[in-house]
């Protein structure tokens, strides 16, 4: 089961940010101003599990608009509200450790906050930025697509206090046909840019939290195809260069520590001195 | 090519981890130098042998506590050996940590044992002689060599941890990383080793020229990873992290590397000079690579 987050009408009234801190009893961070249009969220992290992010494509002072998207003569005002992407191939059940990071039978990625302990190596791993380090309770959270919920039969909070019906929440085969008919409904319209993110298998296997985009992945924070790449690309390389370094720098040291004439003329000149 | 993007978040990875990066790097390079010269040099480079294998374990002993203190909740720092939601072990192949915090505890017997042996020989502690008489036989080349293989995964995985992820500079340079911190963790030893070395009279002076032309080779093979990292990660689009405000520790970097090559170039250099500008640049490359990719 899973998301399917058309941002074409999203609004930003981030009642999914609230609805989903009041279920989960996540405090917030406190208030700030991020300069950054109405964001005052600022990312997802350990007490944000849903981030409504505003993308301003708006004319500068001189007239320039950066990444325009064809929305309304060339401006837009682009809202995302984004949360785990509860990953086919995840990223940071890969690292972890601990197995605090389970995929649940939703096929869903869970955090057990029990078995964690706090290494943070999911972080590091997460090409989204989607977990966060609780610092009061010492472990790794994010969103938990809210298994309790769907374990009582209800869907999560988020999608269900989403006005606009930006944020759906289904089987993933039923979203994906929704999720079609939208985008092809939207290229009528002459939106070239809009597209899917997640919706196929280019992307960590597929996304069981996807988007309908209205412009390129980037502009939304989200790598593209060629950018998402697993951590686990690096083992073999990594340790095959650590191996072929260790036998140079054994080969090294047995050259430098065998008995030899040239370090015997060395001692003698040492031991003249 | 065009230059990676990345939206990670940083894991906060700082001052625990760069001090076990530091200690586990010089407790694994010592390791191996101790089986070179017990090994390879004959008994004439045994004292500096068992300086080096007393350096490996006492440069070994405050890793677990590093590495304890940085987790979130230290008192679970035995979920990383034991699986608490299926039971059993917890050993994941492809997580580097999980392969480490392994390694981190074979190690330490193997680091320990040859420890024991090292301070009979010396006569600290008479008690284990026994293990010195093993360790000097052919079961202790075959003990040792085990050793070294795990005291230089020790020295090379950190940087294997760090390259499996998805955050800037680290995953640029995923082939080069885990290589570099190994040259270099070799590197730090030897210049660990001319450090005590210097002070014993019983390490004679052929034996200190050779750990000083092993800190050379070590030194090269060091700095031609250096350059391959940094070429890594130019490709990648991501140098200008690493530089910037960084260049200070570049800085140590580069002395480090030379002062091996300017021992006997320079007047009045003080003999601990060049190890000790050798560690600082060991140190601070680590700093160099944790921290840039987190700013």
């Amino acid at each position: 089961m899973g998301f399917f987050t058309d941002t074409s009408i999203c609004i930003g009234c981030k009642a999914c940010e609230v609805a989903c801190k009041e279920w989960n009893q996540l405090q917030g961070d406190p208030p700030k101003f991020t300069a950054d249009s109405y964001d005052n969220t600022g990312q997802l992290d350990a007490q944000n599990w849903r981030h409504v992010q505003f993308i301003e494509q708006v004319p500068d002072n001189n007239g320039v608009i950066f990444q325009p998207t064809p929305i309304a003569g060339g401006q837009a005002w682009l809202m995302m509200s984004d949360v785990c992407k509860h990953c086919k191939n995840a990223s940071c059940m890969e690292v972890c450790p601990t197995g605090a990071l389970m995929r649940t039978e939703f096929d869903t990625v869970y955090l057990q906050k029990d078995v964690c302990n706090g290494c943070r190596d999911c972080i590091s791993a997460c090409p989204y930025g989607v977990i966060g380090f609780n610092e009061q309770e010492g472990v790794a959270q994010k969103c938990t697509l809210c298994y309790d919920r769907l374990q009582g039969g209800m869907q999560p909070a988020c999608a269900k206090a989403c006005p606009t019906e930006s944020i759906k929440f289904g089987y993933i085969d039923d979203l994906h046909k929704v999720a079609d008919d939208r985008l092809a409904n939207l290229q009528t319209q002459g939106y070239a840019k809009a597209q899917l993110y997640g919706r196929d298998d280019k992307v960590y296997g597929g996304l069981n939290a996807f988007f309908l985009l209205m412009d390129k992945p980037e502009v939304y924070k989200l790598p593209n195809a060629a950018n998402a790449t697993l951590p686990t690309r690096n083992n073999l390389p990594g340790y095959v260069g650590g191996v072929a370094t260790a036998v140079v720098g054994l080969i090294a040291g047995l050259l430098a520590f065998r008995n030899g004439r040239m370090s015997e003329n060395k001692t003698n000149n040492t031991s003249a001195q | 090519m065009p230059p990676a993007e990345h939206f990670a978040a940083a894991p906060q990875w700082q001052w625990w981890i760069l001090a076990y990066f530091f200690f586990g790097g010089l407790s694994g390079g010592s390791y191996a130098l101790g089986t070179l010269l017990r090994f390879a040099g004959g008994p004439r480079h045994e004292s500096a042998a068992r300086i080096a294998f007393i350096a490996s374990f006492v440069a070994l002993l405050p890793c677990p506590i590093f590495l304890t203190l940085d987790l979130g909740q230290p008192l679970r720092f035995w979920h990383m050996l034991v699986d608490t939601s299926n039971g059993g072990i917890a050993l994941r192949p492809e997580s580097p940590i999980s392969l480490g915090s392994w390694a981190l505890l074979v190690f330490g017997v193997f680091s320990f044992v040859s420890f024991l042996g090292a301070i009979a020989e010396i006569g600290w502690f008479r008690a284990t002689s026994p293990i010195a008489r093993i360790l000097r036989s052919g079961a202790g080349l075959l003990w040792s060599a085990i050793g070294t293989v795990f005291g230089l995964f020790i020295c090379g995985y950190t940087g294997v941890l760090l390259a499996v992820s998805n955050q800037p500079v680290w995953s640029d340079a995923g082939w080069v990383l885990g290589g570099m911190f190994l040259a270099s963790a070799l590197a730090g030893s030897a210049a660990l080793l001319l450090l005590f070395a210097g002070s014993r009279r019983d390490v004679d002076a052929d034996t200190t020229y050779r750990i000083e032309r092993a800190d050379r080779y070590f030194v090269i093979l060091e700095a031609i990873l250096i350059a391959l990292f940094l070429v890594s990660v130019a490709i990648a689009g991501t140098v200008t992290r690493v530089l910037g405000v960084w260049i200070v520790l570049w800085i140590v970097v580069i002395l480090g590397l030379t002062a091996p090559f300017l021992t006997s170039r320079v007047r009045g250099w003080p003999p601990v000079a060049a190890p000790l500008l050798a560690l600082l640049g060991v140190l601070a490359l680590r700093a160099l690579v944790i921290f840039s990719a987190q700013t």
